[in-house]
């Protein structure tokens, strides 16, 4: 299987898409942190892009089928780097997540989704029929639950989350029967209605796991603690109204009323300054970005191209909805992050080698 | 090891197709989402986020001053601060209430009641929890600035009064705008506005309190104040200033003159209506009530037999005395049913109507005298009570209570004062209206030597008589020096009338045998009237029999010159047990004298109490060289312990 993919065969859409993106995360990280301790932070993201970029360039020239060969060795690498973070990594914000490599502190888990989205797309290319029967599904779900299992004793709720829409998407791509789709559907209403009645998510969640569900529910309750940060983030982007408030005049943004203003509720911040209209424009990006994979994954040479690309495009579509959700308080706080725009070096990097894994399918749909 | 994949490369298109239709439509609900709140609700998150960033702290603007009529400051301001607690966060302020009690000093009660009583108003409004604040307490605030956040400071002003009570009444006090004041203001009134509350403060609040200003501070989410982020700045706008018509060296003889005992002094010029002085006695000092008055001392000022609150200048209603004769001799005059030679046979009492009334000169220190064959002139002179009871039986009710009505009695000057009481004029309809009887033709008897029911203030005396010797006109009082169209009641007198008035009161103090005699000023044309009034009227001895002993009320008005006079002042001394002349006459020639010093450039505020001084004055003549503040009462011990006026509302 040998290639020699052109530089025109590049998405070019994609990749403009994905820098318009993240010019607007730049922008909004200048904006939300250039008056505060934390300013020149827009510079450290930019050199994340850049890095992130070369990673995506070397990503997408490997052959995606050497690197599904691999899944299973990288499988048990992902657990055991997952299983060494619980063991040896460094506590920050009260969780075990990050492992120092190179002088940076790198987030295991966002290494993990990548390989989970790999060896995901190597079971299910494996699949021999149209139909996705229940020991294939179950199998799935066990290769799945593993690393989930680990991840959650970090604990990191968030990224715990984003493995489960790759199962679905995969699953339901690779032949999921209605049936089986309705049972796992009622499964996943009934936990999400445990997580949401106390008596029983006490069973379920660690406490501030709870108090954030609590918050949601009741934001007023809760005048200074993540109930706050909600409140503060709707105030945020409510008061931006259709217009905003004009790059680095938002109140909310300036004065640190908006928590993570650079991070998490980066888009809180851009709502407020930008307004309606800014915001259109990033939902709009988004929305461009996620179809541009799907249209990726129709055109892929096999379903294991198809596979990888939609894995990726389940994360992400993850990412945007749980944590726009969450700016506009529509979701409780979660911790996660918004692709390409949120301040974060692990969280880019994945990003962009995923986008690399797309890349990498794109560059292979007319060989052979 | 190599997986071979499969061979069939059919993509499921179908399922592609509904996952791209599944991230349009949570994109779209999303921007849903995102309408709602930037959309809808815009003006709702605008507010809440400008309330977050601004932290708006009033600018108290002083309230003017006010001024005597030379110019010089009677009331003034000081600068003070209070501290605010904020109230945006009610988790923080629970937080820090135990901190800030220690700190300060105010007890956990204390705070937790204000923050009862003011849970009403907007969260973002701050609370006075303490007026006046200690330096100690600045200190404590300014050094806990960065980890108590709900605490602030607010520079304030604070009326400043002259001391001990100096034209207390007159001026009035301050103090924070009633729930009543605040609804009836119309939205100007805010809670926590400090407003007058009595006198002249309340009188003339419009012109005096200024408009508040605002500064607007923004605040980041630690409540740290950013100052290098400026917000317009509402500035206050301070209150005016009044002039008045008090003269501050008359003011300060009335207010030693009279000293400790409980009565009044009004000084008018009767040519103008401008009060020149005004005291009344007991007082407490407007300065104490400047900040915020204690609850315990505001219900002992209340409670206080002796109504230190009571403005008795204007509010106390007493029966005038012998000074009402001034009246019924009008009235003689005027009426011409009586001729002017008319006289009297005084043995020392009259019998009318079948009952015995005694003459003052009866039962007076030197044993049971009489007065002999009076006419109108000695009558006066000698205050010869047995000729007016007749004049009073020949005239009748109906014409002394015209003559009265006339000039002023039972009316209110309309003195720019709030709470000025109207004394009250008996009459037939009156008894009719109130009691639901008819007049008992004995009664007015007793209303025509001004005792029974009626009753009058002392400047309602000092309108009269001063009235009376410009020839009936009678000038409303007033109190603020550029006063437009002063109000006048003209009820002109005949020049017969006039003079046969003017040289019976002339004749009080300057001619032998009068009452006033004892008060004689050299060089200066001093008349008068003296008064003696038993305290208790016909309602409250019906009520209270005679288990009391009741000291009588001295009155004294007098003015100078004989005719026309440019001062006018009267005197009340309550319950002194001595005649008017003696107890009350005193002071009126204190500040009518000390008025005819500052007049021909004398130094003002000297004594020239001389040898004739009479023995029935004793102590007095020290009061008037004594400094303003060192008021010594002279008889506190014998203070009566019970309420020295009338009913105030005999209705």
């Amino acid at each position: 299987m040998k290639d020699a993919p052109g530089t025109r065969d590049y998405d070019w859409w994609l990749l403009a898409i994905l820098a318009a993106i993240c010019a607007l995360g730049v922008i909004e990280i200048y904006s939300a942190t250039h008056a505060s301790g934390l300013a020149g932070m827009h510079t450290k993201q930019v050199k994340w892009l850049i890095v992130g970029f070369v990673l995506m360039f070397i990503l997408s020239r490997i052959d995606y089928h050497l690197i599904l060969d691999q899944a299973p060795i990288l499988y048990v690498i992902c657990l055991i780097a997952l299983a060494a973070v619980l063991v040896l990594g460094n506590s920050r914000f009260g969780a075990k997540r990050w492992i120092p490599m190179m002088g940076q502190q790198f987030q295991v888990s966002e290494l993990a989704k990548l390989i989970i989205i790999i060896v995901l797309a190597r079971f299910f290319a494996e699949v021999r029929s149209d139909e996705l029967d229940l020991r294939d599904l179950l199998k799935a779900g066990m290769l799945v639950g593993v690393p989930l299992a680990l991840i959650l004793k970090q604990p990191d709720l968030g990224t715990a989350l984003v493995l489960l829409p790759m199962l679905a998407v995969g699953a339901f791509l690779a032949g999921l029967k209605w049936q089986h789709a309705g049972v796992f559907t009622l499964v996943g209403v009934l936990l999400v209605g445990a997580v949401f009645y106390p008596p029983v998510s006490k069973h379920l969640l660690k406490p501030y796991q709870r108090e954030r569900i609590t918050s949601f529910l009741h934001p007023e309750d809760d005048a200074k603690g993540s109930g706050y940060q909600l409140l503060q983030s709707k105030i945020a982007v409510g008061s931006g109204g259709f217009w905003g408030k004009g790059f680095g005049n938002g109140s909310q943004n300036q004065l640190g009323y908006i928590p993570v203003r650079y991070s998490d509720f980066i888009m809180s911040a851009w709502a407020e300054e930008q307004g309606f209209k800014g915001v259109l424009l990033a939902l709009g990006l988004y929305m461009a970005l996620l179809l541009r994979l799907v249209q990726n994954a129709q055109r892929a040479k096999d379903r294991a191209g198809m596979f990888l690309v939609m894995g990726v495009a389940a994360a992400l579509g993850f990412h945007v909805l749980v944590n726009v959700a969450m700016v506009i308080g529509a979701m409780p706080v979660t911790g996660i992050p918004l692709p390409l725009m949120s301040y974060g070096g692990s969280a880019t990097l994945f990003v962009f080698m995923a986008i690399g894994l797309v890349m990498n399918v794109r560059l292979r749909r007319f060989v052979n | 090891m190599s997986f071979s994949f499969r061979s069939d490369n059919r993509l499921p298109q179908t399922r592609l197709a509904v996952v791209s239709y599944i991230i349009v439509g949570m994109i779209g609900l999303l921007l849903l989402g995102f309408w709602k709140l930037q959309v809808i609700d815009s003006d709702k998150y605008g507010q809440m986020a400008e309330q977050n960033r601004v932290r708006s702290i009033p600018i108290i603007a002083p309230r003017g001053r006010m001024l005597d009529r030379d110019g010089r400051v009677l009331v003034d301001n000081r600068p003070s601060f209070s501290v605010l607690l904020l109230r945006d966060d009610p988790k923080l302020v629970e937080q820090y209430l135990p901190v800030i009690s220690d700190g300060l000093g105010i007890s956990m009660e204390d705070l937790h009641e204000q923050l009862q009583n003011t849970r009403n108003l907007p969260k973002f409004q701050p609370i006075v929890i303490k007026p006046e604040a200690s330096s100690a307490d600045l200190d404590f605030i300014e050094s806990h600035r960065s980890d108590i956040p709900v605490l602030e400071m607010l520079s304030v002003s604070r009326r400043r009064y002259l001391p001990g009570g100096f034209l207390g009444h007159a001026t009035g006090y301050v103090g924070e705008a009633s729930e009543q004041q605040i609804e009836a203001s119309n939205g100007k009134l805010r809670p926590g506005d400090v407003v007058g509350k009595s006198g002249l403060e309340r009188q003339y609040n419009d012109i005096l309190m200024g408009t508040d200003g605002m500064r607007r501070v923004v605040v980041n989410s630690v409540g740290k104040e950013m100052k290098d982020m400026r917000l317009t700045e509402q500035e206050a706008i301070p209150g005016k200033q009044i002039q008045l018509t008090i003269d501050y060296d008359l003011q300060q003889v009335a207010e030693q003159s009279l000293g400790a005992r409980p009565g009044a002094v009004v000084a008018l010029d009767p040519r103008t209506g401008e009060v020149l002085a005004m005291v009344s006695r007991p007082t407490p000092d407007p300065n104490d009530f400047a900040v915020r008055i204690p609850k315990e001392e505001w219900r002992q000022l209340n409670e206080d037999p002796l109504r230190p609150l009571l403005n008795r200048a204007i509010q106390a209603q007493l029966a005038p005395g012998s000074v009402y004769k001034i009246v019924t001799a009008t009235a003689m005059l005027e009426d011409h049913s009586i001729s002017e030679s008319f006289t009297t046979y005084c043995p020392g009492y009259g019998t009318f109507y079948g009952r015995q009334f005694k003459c003052w000169v009866y039962s007076s220190k030197k044993g049971p005298t009489s007065h002999g064959t009076t006419d109108l002139h000695d009558a006066i002179l000698k205050s010869c009570d047995v000729f007016f009871y007749t004049v009073g039986m020949k005239l009748g009710i109906d014409r002394l209570a015209y003559y009265s009505d006339k000039m002023g009695i039972g009316h209110k000057t309309g003195i720019d004062l709030p709470s000025e009481e109207a004394g009250l004029m008996p009459s037939e309809p009156w008894v009719e209206r109130v009691f639901h009887r008819k007049w008992y033709a004995g009664e007015t008897i007793s209303v025509a030597i001004g005792q029974g029911a009626i009753t009058t203030t002392p400047l309602q005396l000092a309108r009269l008589i001063g009235g009376i010797a410009s020839g009936g006109v009678f000038k409303q009082p007033h109190m603020l020096k550029d006063a437009q169209n002063v109000a006048e009641v003209k009820f002109p007198l005949s020049e017969h009338t006039f003079e046969k008035i003017t040289d019976g009161m002339y004749g009080v103090i300057n001619e032998p045998g009068g009452t006033g005699g004892q008060l004689k000023l050299a060089g200066i044309e001093l008349s008068g009237k003296s008064g003696t009034a038993q305290v208790i009227g016909y309602a409250t001895r019906e009520r209270m029999g005679k288990q009391k002993k009741f000291e009588d009320n001295a009155w004294f008005v007098g003015y100078a010159p004989k005719r026309n006079p440019e001062i006018c002042v009267a005197v009340l001394v309550q319950e002194s047990g001595q005649h008017g002349g003696e107890a009350a006459g005193p002071v009126v020639r204190d500040v009518v004298k000390a008025y005819y010093d500052k007049k021909n450039h004398k130094t003002s505020g000297t004594s020239t109490v001389t040898a004739d001084q009479h023995e029935s004055a004793p102590a007095r003549s020290a009061a008037v060289v004594a400094p303003v503040v060192a008021l010594k009462p002279e008889e506190p011990a014998s203070a009566p312990a019970h309420t020295s006026e009338r009913d105030p509302n005999p209705q």
